[in-house]
């Protein structure tokens, strides 16, 4: 716990300290899409459920805080709210039809789904289809904080960041997560100990699914942008691959997955379609030499959980 | 109260394509009793536990448990009124370590665990209720290990920690002895000889020295079918019984 507690502050500096150095834009983009990773490993990690539709709401959440801000004038702590509040009720109604089933049936219902809400996105006139909501304002937070300033917008998404993060971490360890984790590691035992565990992968399904909203409305108001990016099924595949880079059920894992995939898609986009196969390189390496990721090995070397 | 029946089958059938697994048992089992069920591989034994506890559906029959009706209950519901299986393949939390396999199972008497924004100090005071059970099945030095390095003998007594922790009016307990060495065996033993003191035990064993030493009641399943029942004397003689295990002449 204590080496946990450290390392989450060696993250929060560096992160805090981080646009010294490199191009602030770049970083809220790697804050957003850890988080999103984070909140997809809360489910994979510690529930053994994968999904892969989880782009449904991070794409949700970012068309719901971008309208609403844009059109509706909503002021950006209610745009998030308001975005983040849509992905989790999209997460009920999702997790309703899709948790009674396991392993690649429960992958296969996310992903339909997905698709359904993506193809709906495609069409509806009010996320403007292939163009997607541009120019949203980022506007003023509460009212005093001037969120076009980029350096107050880049406090907002860190404070948003790490509140997310310290959410999921508490998740893990509490008695929720506790008997989470004994789902994923032996479910007929767990029903055999009285638990009704649909009611508790329904849960984890929910609170995965609002987290991921929290970081697509965030993403929305700091690219001041909702597209169809965000829903489309690579995105789904982008997030599963960050978190089994970074390490499946590891707290910081998929913090360093998102930072190394979102700095390959960075530096090296002059490379064009390669950078997909440079993934795709690296996915094969990964799965092949270190399959418990970048942290997930680091911590069975160090022998602690990290 | 030591005559009153817990546990009630009523022509339990259980079908599979063109198989009959169970077929038409009437298994009545007496409250504060150790009642076994034996019989040769394929018998029907683990499929009738896994109808008890509904992890299978019945394809006729109805089950009784506590003189409630029980046959369409959902399997978490059946845990929490008291009745607690085990399983063959022993079934630990293989990641956690041995206290957090035995609180989980503590922390159900909380009620649904669903409070996810509490941090997990608050269960701390179920590690020393935990710790007990742990000494019980002579785990002590092994609190800290996780599960999946124990093991095999230990993994069980494990198990059936965690089954105890439940403290269920009755334990269904699945082959407890399966695979194990002989010291282990003895342990297991002694241990459901204790456990067994206020409440019900249905068992199925392959051991027949376990059995005859523990049970009161001994059912014998042989193709799904109730071959014989009475006592380890009067099973043990019975021809049928032997004829049964021993395949003699037809």
């Amino acid at each position: 716990m204590r080496h946990q507690k450290i390392a989450l502050v060696i993250m929060a500096v560096l992160f805090a300290l981080a646009p010294l150095a490199v191009y602030p834009v770049f970083i809220m983009k790697v804050m957003t899409f850890a988080l999103f990773a984070c909140a997809f490993n809360l489910l994979i990690g510690y529930g053994g459920l994968l999904s892969f539709g989880h782009a449904m709401f991070l794409g949700t959440a970012g068309y719901a805080a971008a309208h609403s801000a844009k059109v509706w004038g909503f002021p950006p702590e209610l745009a998030i709210l308001f975005g983040t509040g849509a992905a989790a009720l999209l997460g009920v109604v999702t997790g309703l039809l899709a948790i009674r089933r396991q392993g690649i049936y429960f992958a296969m219902i996310t992903l339909a789904l997905a698709q359904m809400i993506y193809f709906y996105y495609l069409q509806v006139k009010f996320t403007g289809g292939e163009d997607g909501i541009q120019a949203v304002p980022r506007g003023t937070l509460f009212g005093f904080i001037d969120l076009s300033n980029i350096w107050a917008m880049y406090y907002t998404v860190l404070v948003i960041f790490l509140g997310g993060f310290l959410a999921i971490y508490r998740v893990i360890h509490s008695p929720f997560g506790q008997v989470l984790k004994c789902i994923r590691e032996n479910e007929p035992r767990a029903i055999s100990l009285g638990y009704d565990t649909t009611r508790y992968k329904l849960l984890a399904f929910v609170i995965s699914a609002t987290l991921a909203g929290l970081a697509g409305a965030t993403k929305a108001l700091v690219f001041q942008l909702a597209s169809l990016t965000d829903v489309h099924w690579t995105m789904s595949g982008e997030v599963v691959l960050m978190t089994l880079l970074g390490g499946l059920g590891t707290i910081f894992g998929p913090v360093v997955g998102a930072l190394i995939i979102i700095s390959m898609e960075n530096y090296l986009a002059q490379l064009g379609a390669w950078v997909t196969i440079v993934q795709g390189v690296i996915f094969v390496v990964c799965v092949l030499t270190f399959r418990r990721g970048v942290i997930g090995e680091l911590a069975s070397f160090l022998k602690k959980p990290l | 109260m030591a005559e009153e029946i817990i546990l009630e089958t009523r022509a339990l059938t259980k079908e599979f394509k063109g198989f009959v697994a169970v077929k038409d048992v009437s298994l009545k089992v007496r409250r504060g009793t150790i009642h076994a069920l034996i019989g040769p591989n394929g018998a029907g034994k683990t499929t009738c536990f896994n109808l008890l506890t509904h992890f299978l559906e019945p394809t006729r029959g109805q089950i009784f448990f506590k003189g409630g009706e029980i046959t369409g209950s959902a399997p978490a519901r059946i845990a929490r009124m008291g009745l607690v299986r085990s399983f063959q393949i022993s079934a630990v939390f293989p990641h956690l370590t041995v206290l957090e396999n035995v609180r989980v199972a503590l922390q159900r008497k909380r009620g649904a665990s669903f409070d996810f924004w509490r941090s997990e100090q608050v269960l701390r005071r179920l590690d020393e209720p935990a710790r007990e059970l742990i000494d019980a099945v002579g785990l002590r030095e092994f609190e800290q290990t996780v599960a999946v390095e124990l093991p095999y003998g230990r993994k069980r007594a494990l198990e059936i920690a965690t089954t105890l922790a439940l403290d269920p009016e009755m334990m269904l307990l699945d082959e407890p002895t399966a695979g194990m060495t002989h010291e282990d065996v003895g342990r297991i033993e002694a241990l459901i000889k204790r456990v067994s003191a206020n409440r019900t035990v249905l068992m199925v064993e392959h051991n027949l020295s376990v059995v005859s030493t523990l049970s009161d009641t001994i059912t014998v399943l042989q193709r799904g079918e109730i071959l014989a029942e009475g006592n380890y004397d009067s099973v043990s003689k019975n021809p049928a019984v032997i004829e049964a295990y021993l395949g003699a002449e037809r």
